[in-house]
């Protein structure tokens, strides 16, 4: 693993070099115009967001059943990832819309599912934390109701309230690429979900050590 | 195949399907993006602003967890590095 | 076996309960109590917006739900029973079954007293569609403990218990409330609009029996140390 570290760094890092040229060159959106550039980087921070909740809930499965502590630190590892790309998303999505609708928030399907599922993954991190001994177990259970829940959250959200631009558009765009919008979309996609690699090894890495040294500390004190 | 395996792999796909089934067309309403263009001037924004903050956050917020993990690293090394030197000392 | 074992924990829990009334009395306080704080948050010239009685309903049962199964659960903490009760050569899942079906009794008495409470205070037409609203609150409360419940017990070792419940419960419940919320919201209007309150209930019941095979699939291995 440690191998592969050092190449997908620097593959990520030409992509992040690609990316803003592309985005730069890219048309303007015809209705949104510059705003809409936010775009090739929210979509990509929930692409990054999903695939960590996913890790989450496999490594969560994984830990509960079979009490392997290295999916456990996969686990937390994606947590805390969750938690910083939701972030970018939270963030960069009001901006978007305080241009586009007039308002920074709205209590609309997506933005409020996004926010719910972000609010699990942020207790997941609170009881791995404030939880005392015995947390992961717990936390475990938490990632995959979390995960379980998700579509149900993103369904129900998506009945009561609806603004936001359908999935459909990623698609439609990806699908005609005479556009102009799908290279760099797909670009920045890629680059968001290497890093997302990237940081989750970084962060298993950080808690591998965590563990050793929780060892040694047990060992120390017999 | 044991009644059980067959009462596990349906009782899944019954789990599977909960979703799709609870999946129901939103109702009609507004379905497409609609750009808000009847604002007055002083409510509109400029776009650039926002466009550079935005991604300056993204920026700063990669730059600062990647600090975060490496100091925790650090820390963590450090204090490895203490212990060993302890118990090294101590079985002499 | 499964069965009786898990009625047994019911006996044992209704047992206790009617000595004392405490969780029942207690709990019902609390709801009322959230009742009356959230009619002046929403209450205007004597008047709510015609909708907020399903808010305030299901916000009602949450919160007390919260409340019970905080006390619940301490209960069995106190006296060391969980541990008796995982110890016994009893199926773990029965166990759970066995608290959900005490929380679900204590939430249901909840409920005869607040809906009409909240139709009185609101006169909202809650007893236009009984049967839907019955189906709607037997949908909602089960979705909710049955993650409540099993969220309860595991956190009976933590210290933290009391914050580390209502965080956990309230994010991963929100689809419970929204249908909740919003099918009852769909019968107050007039006149009830009963296919959206099908709806609901449709993704509701799809909901508990997503939450109710994870909490039993679950239990077992979150219940061993």
């Amino acid at each position: 693993m440690k191998k592969s570290f050092v190449p997908l760094a620097v593959v990520t890092a030409l992509l992040f070099v690609i990316a803003p040229i592309l985005i730069a060159r890219a048309p303007y959106e015809s209705e949104m115009l510059l705003i809409q550039k936010i775009f090739y980087f929210h979509v990509p921070s929930w692409v990054a967001m999903y695939c960590g909740l996913l890790v989450c809930a496999v490594g969560s499965i994984w830990y509960l059943f079979k009490g392997n502590r290295v999916a456990d630190r996969y686990a937390e590892s994606a947590a805390e990832l969750v938690l910083l790309f939701g972030l970018n998303g939270l963030v960069s999505g009001p901006l978007w819309a305080r241009k586009a609708w007039g308002v920074w928030w709205q209590w609309d399907a997506k933005l409020t599912s996004a926010l719910l599922l972000w609010l699990i993954f942020v207790a997941y991190l609170l009881v791995r934390k404030y939880g005392g001994p015995g947390s992961e177990k717990l936390a475990a259970a938490v990632g995959i109701f979390g995960a379980a829940v998700s579509p149900f959250v993103y369904v129900s959200v998506n009945i009561w309230r609806t603004i936001h631009p359908k999935t459909s558009v990623v698609p439609d765009i990806v699908k005609n690429p005479a556009k102009g919008f799908a290279a760099p979309l797909l670009v920045s996609m890629l680059a968001f979900v290497l890093l997302f690699v990237l940081l989750l090894m970084v962060r298993v890495y950080l808690a591998a050590h965590q563990d050793a040294l929780d060892e040694l500390y047990l060992a120390h004190e017999d | 195949m044991k009644p059980r395996h067959l009462a596990i792999a349906i009782w899944s796909i019954i789990l599977m399907a909960a979703p799709l089934f609870a999946f129901q067309p939103p109702p009609p309403g507004q379905s497409e993006f609609v750009p808000i263009k009847e604002l007055p001037p002083s409510e509109q924004l400029p776009a650039a602003p926002l466009l550079v903050i935005a991604y300056a956050f993204f920026l700063a917020l990669m730059i600062f967890y990647v600090w975060t993990v490496w100091r925790r690293l650090n820390r963590v090394e450090r204090e490895i590095h203490t212990l060993e030197q302890r118990t090294t000392r101590s079985s002499r | 076996m499964f069965l009786r074992t898990a009625l047994l924990v019911l006996k044992k829990d209704f047992a206790i309960e009617v000595k004392t009334l405490e969780i029942l009395v207690t709990t019902l306080f609390f709801a009322v109590s959230c009742v009356l704080v959230f009619s002046f948050a929403f209450v205007k010239e004597g008047q709510a917006p015609p909708d907020a009685a399903a808010g305030i309903l299901w916000i009602a049962i949450a919160f007390s739900g919260t409340l019970a199964l905080g006390r619940t659960f301490e209960r069995e903490r106190y006296a060391e029973t969980l541990r008796a009760l995982l110890l016994a050569p009893a199926p773990r899942p029965a166990l759970y079954v066995g608290k959900l079906l005490g929380i679900l009794v204590l939430l249901a008495l909840d409920a005869l007293i607040l809906v009409p409470l909240i139709a009185l205070l609101f006169t909202a037409p809650l007893f236009a569609r009984p049967l839907l609203l019955l189906l709607l609150l037997a949908g909602g409360t089960v979705g909710f403990a049955a993650v409540g419940t099993l969220f309860a017990a595991m956190l009976i070792r933590s210290r933290t218990r009391d914050v580390l419940l209502p965080i956990l419960l309230y994010p991963i419940t929100v689809p419970v409330i929204i249908c909740g919320v919003r099918g009852t919201a769909a019968l107050l209007e007039s006149p009830p609009d009963e296919t959206t309150a099908v709806m609901w209930l449709g993704i509701l019941f799809a909901l508990d029996v997503v939450f109710l095979t994870l909490a039993l699939w679950t239990f077992e291995p979150l219940m061993t140390e």
